[in-house]
């Protein structure tokens, strides 16, 4: 094992194994991070390719309004859906924009309760993935209703109506789960920005970008008394997020698994959504951060150490979806059960039967490629698996969804399902809302947690005499 | 108290070593109004000063038993006497169904409270701070450390109070107008 000697100032503090990257470039002091990364936002000027990117996706939020426009002004009706598949891709598109939030959260939360420091230069970009994911998925059981201007009926106010919401039903779980899932992100994500902002309103030139990080600085100034209440709120939010996240997608499979339908009611779907989530959530990181640190040149922050443990997440979690594959095969045919046999059976061999192999492929077969080390160490190799990833977590969901729904108990009640060109249109159109607002948070704020960068600093730590006298 | 017009004076540190350091001289010389800044949390710095115990965590818990207490009594309520629905002849107060929204309201309260109790026990948002005029003080953002002894504390004296922080392992030592 190689032995770094903790004394010199231009390494990290930890021990490598041989050939391991570190987690930031040795040569780094409390100047050059802070400038390093304020720079990128506020001295450097805009890029042609940033211009082209964000005009790129803004144009495709357009098509997102547009498509909106005239599914309200027609209904649903513009959709693929008809019964028996009642639910198409306004649920596939919600349980995969929820999911992929989820792996933002993960880094943030659970990642700093188990001390990793490979979190620090991650967790920021990670959160706002997490909070614009979250907002892309609240859009589509807001339009899915039919007649979204009365969404606000699904919260329990006092109205004329003297109505009141079934709270015994999962879909107003989703409700409250979705909802404070997203309120507490956003805090996490805020209150991890308020220092940096203060940095920010320290380092800005012009006096209009001055105020406006003034004004969300909240005239921090970095007192010890308040990072001592600040460390103390943040370690206590992550921890509520921590088993916050894991309800989510929890709840989210409960609007599958607490219904009675073949292929939907079984035990092994809030685990397995849950590690489905991360799964397509790391995916997400790894689709933003290997073109940031390329454009941004933050190589030396987001090193490929984090691309292998990144990689290495998403191994582990995609063995845990492998298994609930697996358990669902089995429990089918070991039930003994002939309905939830012949889901299996017509999702193996149905008219839809390409939807699952190719979910097998993509979500089992193909990312078994980063057992090998070289593939973790290929940042290209590694975007082209999260993509294919990505992909086939979109397929997981509908798959679950549509061959469950489309061959109903009787055979005069059949169906089929085939998605209309305005689902298409609103699915991109969510990626566009999605990465125009990645490409604006890039610009305007510090997509790399400043403050927490310092703390990987050896020279940040105090040294044994002082902290050891008392 | 000498001078209405000051606010204390200020020592500026380039390692924490010295901060801390200058920290738990101050406190043991007898200076208790003081405060430390530094560019990232530096727990020793708060426990040098004085400050080792915040009140964010009971504040979090409260929020967080209220969320829970309000989420379950909402659904019971709603399900006993607002509007009481039969659905497969299920007791009314099926409190297992009722468990995840109560989880929910206790995770968003408490993270509210976390939040908002941080911020108002640390009196933010707060525009203006005298600190703000020291000319060097944005470095506190950046890559340096601060100690400031306030005017208003017993033992402050604008020449001796300026002398001991000289004595310490500051580079600059300045006072700051209210």
């Amino acid at each position: 094992m190689e032995q770094v000697p903790e004394t010199n100032a231009s390494t990290t503090l930890e021990r490598l194994l041989p050939g391991q990257a570190a987690v930031l470039t040795p040569g780094h002091t409390l100047e050059t991070i802070t400038d390093k990364i304020v720079s990128i936002v506020l001295r450097r000027p805009v890029t042609l390719g940033w211009v082209g990117g964000f005009a790129f996706f803004f144009g495709l939020l357009n098509l997102l309004l547009f498509a909106m426009c005239y599914l309200f002004y027609r209904g649903v009706g513009i959709w693929g859906i008809n019964i028996p598949v009642g639910w198409g891709f306004a649920i596939i598109n919600f349980v995969w924009w929820v999911g992929i939030g989820h792996a933002g959260t993960l880094i943030s939360a659970i990642l700093l309760l188990l001390k990793q420091g490979w979190r620090n230069s991650i967790n920021r970009f990670a959160e706002a993935m997490t909070l614009f994911a979250v907002a892309c998925a609240g859009v589509f059981p807001l339009i899915h209703t039919g007649r979204p201007w009365l969404a606000y009926w699904l919260f329990p106010y006092p109205n004329t109506m003297g109505v009141w919401p079934q709270f015994r039903s999962p879909l107003l779980w989703d409700v409250f789960a979705v909802s404070t899932y997203a309120t507490i992100s956003a805090l996490f994500w805020f209150v991890g920005l308020i220092p940096d902002l203060a940095t920010f309103r320290d380092q800005a030139q012009n006096p209009v970008a001055k105020t406006i990080y003034g004004l969300l600085a909240l005239g921090w100034r970095g007192s010890a008394r308040h990072w001592k209440r600040y460390e103390s709120a943040y370690i206590l939010l992550a921890g509520l997020a921590t088993p916050l996240v894991l309800s989510v997608h929890t709840v989210v499979s409960f609007d599958f698994a607490v219904s009675i339908l073949p292929g939907w009611h079984t035990t092994v779907f809030p685990p397995y959504f849950v590690a489905g989530a991360i799964y397509s959530g790391f995916a997400m990181v790894l689709v933003l951060a290997i073109p940031i640190r390329r454009f941004y040149g933050v190589q030396d922050m987001i090193t490929m150490r984090h691309l292998d443990n990144a990689a290495k997440v998403m191994l582990g979690t995609g063995l845990i979806v492998a298994y609930g594959y697996m358990m669902e095969a089995f429990y089918a045919y070991y039930s003994g059960n002939i309905y939830e046999f012949f889901v299996l059976k017509n999702r193996m061999i149905g008219p839809l039967a390409w939807s699952y192999w190719c979910l097998i492929l993509f979500n089992i077969l193909i990312p078994q490629m980063l057992w090998i080390r070289k593939v973790r160490l290929n940042p290209v190799m590694l975007f082209g698996t999260s993509l294919i990833i990505l992909l086939g977590m979109w397929l997981e969901r509908f798959v679950i969804i549509v061959t469950s729904l489309h061959r109903d108990f009787l055979p005069s009640s059949w169906g089929m399902y085939v998605a209309t060109r305005w689902d298409y249109a609103i699915f991109v159109g969510t990626l566009g809302l999605f990465f125009s607002a990645m490409f604006l948070f890039v610009r305007l704020m510090p997509m790399i947690t400043i403050f927490e960068m310092r703390m990987l600093l050896p020279q940040s730590k105090l040294s044994e005499e002082v902290s050891a006298h008392d | 108290m000498t001078e209405p017009t000051l606010h204390g004076v200020i020592a500026e540190f380039v390692t924490p070593d010295g901060l801390v350091d200058a920290c738990k001289k101050a406190r043991a010389a007898g200076y208790r109004r003081m405060d430390a800044y530094t560019p990232y949390p530096l727990e020793e710095a708060a426990d040098a000063i004085g400050f080792e115990k915040t009140q964010v965590p009971l504040l979090t818990l409260c929020g967080g038993i209220l969320g829970g207490l309000s989420g379950f009594g909402l659904q019971y309520w709603t399900n006993m006497s607002a509007y009481p629905m039969n659905i497969g002849g299920r007791p009314l107060n099926s409190w297992p169904s009722f468990i995840i929204i109560t989880f929910e309201l206790t995770i968003l309260f408490a993270g509210i409270t976390a939040v908002v109790g941080m911020l108002m026990l640390s009196g933010l948002p707060q525009p203006y701070h005298p600190i703000f005029n020291h000319p060097r003080f944005s470095a506190a953002s950046r890559d340096r450390f601060f100690l400031c002894i306030e005017a208003d504390d017993e033992k402050f004296d604008r020449e001796e109070t300026t002398r001991f922080l000289q004595a310490t392992d500051a580079v600059d030592v300045a006072e700051v107008a209210d």
